[in-house]
């Protein structure tokens, strides 16, 4: 499997055999990706979220760099003051790396990544994103889409409120850079992660959407594909925004969101007039994002 | 150099004295102060240090949790509701054996909306795993911040100083600042347990099963029991360069009295004019302050208290369904020993409401005239009429 990737790996895989990821999860992928950008000078913050466990349990890691876990909600603090620390030991090459689900950063730690990204902290802000509290178990968080039944949304009583827009909420603060990244385009996604290591002295976020196959109710060998037809139906669109207001668009799909949708057994209930209205909010969030690009152009 | 100064700016100055690294706050009445102060020296240079201005309590303690955790000599000062909402980190703080001071400004917690002092804020955290350490005076303030950096470090747990809102955090009163040479020899730069590093990978606070959690407790739990002796220790080596001491707890004119008033905080130095008055009318009264709170010093409890026939202890704070926090601890430190004293409880003060040399004595003659207590807790001060009139 690693030879096919050989091409795009720059440095000795930074990951340990023996992670406790669920097979083909996505974060999983997502941190190999990562810090094959970033590089071993490099410290990660974990608050609680499916890494906190991935990592590993005492005495052992996962990882070949620092490791702080810390609190839920404060993975946006801890990572300012593992920065402040750092500075005033006169490194300012090591790169901090916040690393929260979506509970982490559109729930409960929302509130600390916006205080540090008003700061603008250097550190890399990352938010993977599998769209619903897995870790404890798959219940919605405000990442979970419309349409989506998890254990907390169960039956008839699916999400009838969309996703949370993340991307808006962090250009809003105006930061030097934001990106959407997929571990289905890892090229992509690394080369994000290497624009965002090099721009030093700000905050960045890169949104990660990564596949659960455990609270989508898809096959583990589905996981990347899932992650690919998210982009290619517009779902999860793949797009850089530097400054908060200079849009570029990286991909544009083709697909009809039916493809996404009815792939996945998260979304299984779903009737087909519920699939055509998510087609038309995907449409109409895609042209408002390609009126934005076309603005910044 | 003797300035006169306010209680926060006797925090702030041993602060800036201690060189911390990185500084994270958020702005609570009555804790303003010390960080305004703070901030001032980070931005004209006179202190080399990081502020970082967040965005809530909550943050302020992660901020330094993450900032020992790279190494950092760091500090924060908090109060009241600012300290609930950081209770999940102080828990957090401890258990990471990282070495954060936190100045703690005793304040009343809401409903109603109070900024007068009261210690249930401080004392809710008692199980936190923090060292607690309560002062009287400026200069016990200034004096205890120095060495909590000192006791920190040594046993790598957080230490909380407590001082009274505005009776102490806003009183201006004369206080040695020492000079920056002379700290720097009772307080060496930091040379942390924890120092994340990127040539030495390590995960820290990462999961663990129950095959090793206990044994990290109980390693919290020495380390605790250690700070009581390596703060004598330090206490003298302070004694040594500054010429002044504290002490853990103080015991005055203990050793022949028939009843010992038992004060924390600004309350003891009002106590001390009290025992002065009784005892020149020849009253046998001692007076004890209780100063380092966690680890709780059962021992010098026993030790000083004991013989004694009557006990009063004077709680500003209130445990709802129990009584005043440190009448308990003291009663349960003195229960297994045979006779031990009659332990009265007195709440008085809540919400900042004055504590007078009138109040001590209404508390004493109670005390005196009472062979044992009828009840756990006796209020003092209350106003029974505005009481019956909320009940009727």
């Amino acid at each position: 499997m690693l030879s096919k990737n050989a091409g795009i790996l720059k440095y000795d895989d930074l990951m340990n055999p023996g992670h406790l990821g669920c097979p083909g999860c996505g974060a999983t992928i997502a941190m190999k990706f990562a810090l094959q950008a970033l590089g071993e000078k490099t410290m990660v913050v974990i608050p609680a979220c499916c890494w906190g466990v991935i990592a590993g349990p005492y005495p052992q890691s996962a990882l070949k760099i620092p490791i702080l876990h810390t609190a839920f909600a404060t993975a946006g603090a801890a990572a300012s003051g593992l920065r402040a620390a750092l500075d005033m030991r006169g490194d300012t090459e090591t790169t901090v790396l916040s690393w929260a689900g979506d509970g982490g950063t559109f729930d409960i730690g929302f509130q600390s990544l916006s205080g540090a990204v008003e700061r603008n902290e250097d550190c890399i802000f990352v938010c993977y994103d599998n769209e619903a509290y897995m870790n404890t178990g798959v219940q919605r968080s405000s990442a979970t889409p419309y349409g989506t039944q998890t254990t907390t949304t169960p039956a008839d009583k699916w999400k009838k409120t969309g996703k949370k827009n993340i991307m808006e909420a962090l250009a809003a603060h105006r930061i030097p850079y934001a990106a959407t990244a997929s571990i289905g385009y890892p090229e992509d996604m690394m080369r994000k992660f290497e624009k965002a290591g090099e721009m030093k002295g700000g905050s960045r976020f890169i949104h990660v959407l990564a596949t659960c196959p455990t609270g989508w109710r898809i096959g583990s060998e589905m996981s990347v594909k899932i992650a690919r037809l998210a982009v290619q139906t517009n779902v999860f669109p793949l797009y850089e925004v530097e400054g908060g207001i200079h849009y570029t668009l990286n991909f544009e799909g083709d697909r009809n969101v039916n493809e996404y949708f009815t792939s996945q057994g998260r979304f299984k209930h779903l009737a087909d007039a519920d699939i055509d209205l998510i087609q038309q909010q995907v449409d109409a969030e895609w042209g408002l994002l390609m009126r934005k690009a076309e603005l910044s152009s | 150099m003797k300035k006169v100064l306010e209680g926060s700016h006797a925090v702030s100055e041993a602060a800036r004295l201690a060189k911390v690294q990185v500084i994270a706050a958020y702005p609570i009445t009555p804790q303003t102060h010390i960080v305004e102060a703070l901030s001032q020296y980070c931005s004209d240079g006179t202190l080399k240090a990081r502020f970082i201005n967040v965005e809530s309590e909550h943050s302020a303690m992660a901020a330094v949790i993450g900032a020992a955790s790279g190494g950092a000599r760091a500090f924060t000062a908090s109060s009241s509701h600012g300290l609930a909402y950081m209770h999940e980190l102080l828990h957090w703080a401890s258990a990471a054996r990282l070495p954060i001071v936190m100045a703690e400004v005793n304040r009343a917690l809401g409903p109603g909306w109070n900024i007068w002092t009261d210690q249930t804020d401080s004392l809710a955290q008692r199980d936190t795993g923090w060292i607690q350490l309560y002062c009287e005076d400026g200069q016990e303030v200034l004096d205890t911040t120095l060495q909590a950096f000192r006791l920190a470090e040594a046993v790598n747990l957080p230490v909380m100083v407590v001082l009274d809102a505005f009776y102490l955090s806003h009183t201006f009163e004369p206080i040695d600042v020492p000079d920056q040479e002379t700290v720097d020899r009772f307080l060496p730069p930091p040379s942390p347990r924890i120092r994340m590093d990127t040539a030495d990978p390590c995960a820290v606070n990462q999961l663990v099963t129950p095959a090793a959690y206990m044994e990290m407790r109980y390693n919290t739990q020495l380390a605790m029991e250690e700070a009581q002796r390596r703060l004598v220790l330090i206490e003298k080596e302070f004694e040594t360069i500054f010429n002044r001491t504290h002490g853990l707890v103080e015991a005055i004119q203990c050793e022949d009295a028939e009843i010992i008033m038992v004060t924390t905080g600004t309350v003891t130095g009002t106590c001390r004019q009290v025992l002065a008055d009784l005892r020149s009318q020849g009253v046998k009264v001692g007076l004890f302050k209780l100063k380092l709170f966690r680890p709780f010093p059962a021992d010098l409890i026993c030790r000083h208290l004991k013989s004694a026939p009557k006990i009063a202890v004077i709680d500003r704070n209130i445990s709802f369904g129990a009584g005043g926090i440190f009448a308990q601890e003291i009663r349960a430190a003195l229960c297994n020993q045979n006779p031990h004293p009659q332990v009265f409880g007195y709440v008085a003060g809540l919400g900042g409401r004055d504590i007078t040399p009138d109040t001590l004595v209404e508390i004493y003659n109670h005390t005196k005239n009472n062979p044992a207590p009828a009840e756990e807790t006796i209020w003092i001060g209350l106003n029974q009429e505005t009481v019956e009139s909320w009940n009727n």
